[in-house]
């Protein structure tokens, strides 16, 4: 009766070989390698780029151990730190002939030292979170009430050339908190306006709002859908321009996730200047295309002290100060490329800009009737803005196509055109969270895990087996097992290890143990009463099977609370703790049944049992 | 080896009072110093930023605090972590600074004052987070209780549910009292060891209640306190040996997990300890006391009895 049916041995052992497996990658430990993955959106990398990366290599004399290719990246194996970074310039130099605007993001990077059969059947190391590796963490939180200001201001200006397209006159439109308020001179003007915009978009709820027979008011404001609409679009574009800035850093595995509705996780392995890392997450930059009030005597009026309403004083590049009107004509939003160049003319630097249809039919309506006016273009970065330039409009723009030049370096145009293509934030953001982890301590961290794990199990392990002798000796290679399996699952599903994590996976083993106790001491007392050894063992595995089933269903109810409500270690421990106690119930159950059954279940008669001494109360 | 040569029964049931007031005084005194003393919250509950810096020998700290407090910081806690090279300084959310410069700032004077420290970790906390994972982890505790209590409400009897949760959340609130007594800190790993050990210690009770389901059973003719002394005493052996190889584990933890896992470690050690106790020895005589008896595990004869009476 305990013998396993042979598929049962076999399903069994198919487990354990697959977790050797997949266990097998995190004992070659990590070698130096390049990573190249693509610079910009539109640039995919293909076979093609393989043969010029491997042809600079040859050329350049630099042995590589490994060339492998994935869907985002390329990443060269090299046999030391030496080669890794002769590789990288070489490869760098070759791929990004301009280094003002790099195509390919070439970074530094470890990759697994286990052999290429391994990798090809997905098996890697785990995961190593921050506190592991090293490496900076930040949580950044999307101001989206910001998003919906944003948005509403450029509503406002979008009405502004609707009424006028459809020729309704009207008093003004501006926007006023949550809402944008349309002033009419009579009701006729006011239901014409209401037709037209409830014809052009559903996004806006209309409202009257009479305040003198001659003062009426038409509040639109953002249906609940409209404003789901931006908030999600607040994050994707965030998250996107986050990706391009994050590019320039060169950090080989970035991790950019959103978390919750309006939260973006940045988590950049290996990197120390977090100032730098700050400052590229924090810029900002948009850009603006305004009219110049050129009403004379204005200027001066506000450099006295009182700037006329609807304007705002800003200093032109160069110093030259200068009075630009509220109104925005253009944002960067309709910027479709950005490119640094030179004026066809006076050969100074530029920025040439391409914009959408929108924003081209947009730039073409207001300079042609503004012919001969002044059109100031501000760089918004950081909350400050700057006008780069306040040329005069000679002719209608028509084409999307905008050059801005002036008194700018060549330095300063490529700075420019990157600032503008990397996107601009569609709502600002602040870092809530923040953890840096050295190097140094990361390095540590593994070892005190390691060296917990290890003494803990050394220890459980020579207790057991001088306590029950050779079931106890069972017991530990079920352990074993279940830690050969915990590994396995977490290198297999690339889940995040962390300290936390390490001390959950000590902590099951610790607890794990427990179900083996309970089988052992079940077999004991059956012994105790007499019971034939072989129908003790079946008995102590039949009979325990319950309460360890109990007992790990309600450990592992506080596990899932953990993992749904937890957040950074927490979440840590909990996948490691659940996924552990999963292990464990087969390892404890199914694996050490089998031992036993290899070990007694074969004989015919069965003298006594290896368990250690039974005392029996009388003897 | 066989540490446990029980011949009779021991009579725990007898003394069900006594375990009771102890672990009522325990929790009594706990809840005291939670209340006077609070617990001492780390920088992940409050907000605020943690700077650690290793030095190649070892520094003196009030240079570096006044240093701090001249750059701006004058509530800056500078401490040892660990070892006298290693130096934690606390710094707490303030609204009128900019929190994002606040671990730069930290190293520039810290450069500044000299010794050349290297930077181990920054931990930036915003106010909103705090707050946040505090009412994370009074949702994870109060959905632990709610599963335990259901899980084994169908498993057993809701006597055992409601006697199992009783007996091991004040296994928390003691573990509570004893950071807030020694104002050790309060950080997530404690807390996640904490509802560890809340579902860990409940194994324990759910191993009596095991036996003692199954002694109501087989065995007529024992009263109830017998039933329950005899359930105790026959799985004390693998109590005290399961708890022993976790605690071998928890110890490995202590001794060298260093710092980070030193307290996540003690919260464990307590739990482990309270946890035997309570769940033994006070989750038993409230289930006693709750009424249990052997008709309810014998379904179908009580029907039947109910419909004679």
């Amino acid at each position: 009766m305990n013998r396993y049916p042979l598929w049962k041995n076999i399903l069994i052992g198919l487990v354990l070989f697959l977790g050797l497996i997949y266990t097998l990658p995190n004992f070659y430990g990590e070698v130096p390698a390049v990573q190249i993955s693509s610079g910009k959106a539109t640039l995919k990398l293909d076979a093609s780029l393989n043969g010029t990366i491997e042809q600079t290599l040859r050329d350049a004399g630099i042995e590589y151990t490994g060339l492998f290719i994935d869907a985002n990246s390329i990443r060269v194996r090299v046999p030391s730190t030496d080669v890794q970074l002769r590789a990288k310039d070489a490869i760098e130099k070759r791929l990004n002939p301009d280094p003002r605007d790099p195509s390919y993001v070439v970074a530094l990077n470890l990759l697994s030292a286990s052999p290429n059969w391994l990798t090809a059947i997905n098996a890697l190391p785990m995961y190593l979170g921050l506190d592991l590796r090293g490496g900076v963490h930040f949580l950044l939180q999307v101001d989206m009430p910001g998003a919906i200001t944003k948005r509403l201001d450029a509503t406002a200006a979008d009405l502004r050339t609707l009424m006028r397209d459809k020729n309704v006159r009207h008093a003004g439109i501006t926007r006023e908190g949550n809402n944008v308020l349309l002033r009419f001179r009579d009701a006729e003007q006011r239901e014409a306006a209401r037709k037209a915009i409830s014809a052009g978009t559903a996004d806006l709820q209309l409202a009257d709002r009479d305040d003198a027979a001659d003062d009426l008011k038409l509040v639109a404001t953002l249906s609940q859908n409209a404003q789901k609409n931006i908030r999600d679009f607040a994050i994707k574009q965030n998250i996107t321009t986050l990706h391009n800035r994050i590019n320039e850093l060169g950090v080989a595995e970035p991790v950019i996730q959103q978390q919750g509705l309006d939260r973006i996780v940045v988590q950049l392995p290996g990197v120390q200047d977090v100032a730098k890392a700050k400052d590229i997450l924090g810029r900002t930059a948009t850009l603006e295309v305004r009219l110049v009030d050129e009403t004379p005597g204005a200027l001066e009026g506000a450099l006295a002290g009182s700037v006329p309403l609807g304007t705002e004083l800003y200093n032109e590049r160069g110093g030259s100060p200068i009075l630009v009107r509220n109104q925005v004509v253009l944002t960067g939003d309709r910027l479709t490329d950005a490119q640094p160049g030179f004026d066809g003319q006076t050969n100074e630097p530029a920025v040439h800009l391409t914009l959408d249809a929108a924003g081209s039919r947009i730039f073409r309506d207001v300079t042609r009737e503004n012919v001969g006016k002044r059109m100031a273009i501000l760089l918004i970065e950081k909350g400050k803005g700057e006008v780069v330039t306040a040329p005069v409009i000679r002719t209608e723009i028509g084409g999307g196509r905008v050059q801005i030049s002036g008194r700018m370096t060549t330095q300063e145009a490529s700075d420019v055109a990157l600032l503008l293509r990397a996107g601009s934030l569609a709502a600002p953001m602040e870092i809530i969270e923040e953890r840096t982890v050295g190097p140094s301590l990361g390095a540590e961290n593994i070892a005190k895990g390691f060296h917990s794990t290890l003494w803990g199990f050394v220890a459980i392990a020579i207790f057991m087996s001088a306590y029950y002798m050779l079931f106890g000796l069972v017991s530990v290679i079920a352990l074993a097992a279940n830690l050969l399996l915990l590994v396995a699952l977490l290198s297999l599903l690339q889940a995040t290890l962390t300290l936390p994590g390490i001390a959950a996976m000590a902590l099951t083993l610790g607890m794990a143990i427990d179900a083996n106790v309970l089988i052992n001491e079940r077999i004991r007392e059956e012994l105790r009463n007499g019971v034939s050894p072989q129908a003790a063992i079946h008995a102590g595995y039949e009979r325990a099977f319950d309460t360890i089933l109990d007992s790990n269903i309600t450990t592992l109810i506080a596990g899932i609370a953990l993992l749904v409500f937890g957040s950074g270690p927490v979440r840590g421990f909990a996948v490691v703790h659940c996924l552990g106690i999963l292990t464990s119930m087969f390892s404890a159950i199914l694996i050490s049944r089998m031992l036993a059954n290899f070990i007694y279940g074969r004989r015919r008669k069965v003298e006594s049992l290896s368990i250690g001494q039974i005392w029996k109360p009388g003897n | 080896m066989e540490f446990f040569r029980i011949k009779k029964d021991i009579p725990f049931m007898r003394h069900a009072l006594t375990f009771n007031i102890i672990s009522l005084i325990t929790f009594v005194l706990a809840v005291f110093f939670l209340a006077t003393r609070g617990l001492h919250l780390s920088v992940e509950f409050t907000g605020g930023t943690l700077v650690e810096v290793a030095y190649a020998e070892a520094p003196q700290l009030e240079p570096i605090r006044s240093a701090l407090a001249t750059s701006g910081y004058p509530d800056a806690q500078v401490q040892n972590f660990g070892s006298a090279r290693d130096v934690l300084i606390r710094l707490p959310n303030r609204e009128d600074l900019d929190t994002t410069k606040v671990s730069e700032r930290t190293m520039a004077t810290l450069h500044a004052v000299g010794g050349a420290p290297e930077l181990r970790r920054v931990e930036f906390v915003g106010p909103q987070v705090g707050k946040e994972l505090a009412s994370d982890g009074a949702m994870a505790l109060l959905l632990v209780i709610f599963g335990i209590v259901v899980y084994l409400a169908m498993r057993f009897e809701w006597r055992f549910a409601v006697s199992a949760i009783i007996a091991n959340l004040h296994d928390v609130v003691i573990i509570l009292g004893f950071f807030a007594f020694f104002q050790w800190e309060f950080s997530l790993p404690v807390l996640a060891a904490v509802l560890a050990v809340l579902g860990y210690s409940v194994n324990e009770s759910v191993v009596v209640f095991d036996r003692v389901r199954e002694t109501f059973k087989k065995k007529r003719g024992m009263t109830t306190p017998e039933v329950l002394d005899h359930a105790i005493t026959s799985t004390i052996s693998r109590t005290v040996i399961t708890h022993g190889s976790t605690q071998m584990m928890v110890l490995a933890m202590l001794l060298f997990g260093g710092e980070t896992l030193h307290y996540f470690a003690m919260a464990l050690t307590i739990g482990i300890l309270f946890g035997i106790y309570s769940s033994v020895l006070v989750a038993s005589p409230l289930v006693m006391w709750l009424g249990v008896s052997r008709e309810q595990f014998m379904k179908p004869k009580k029907e039947k009895e109910e419909a004679v009476v």
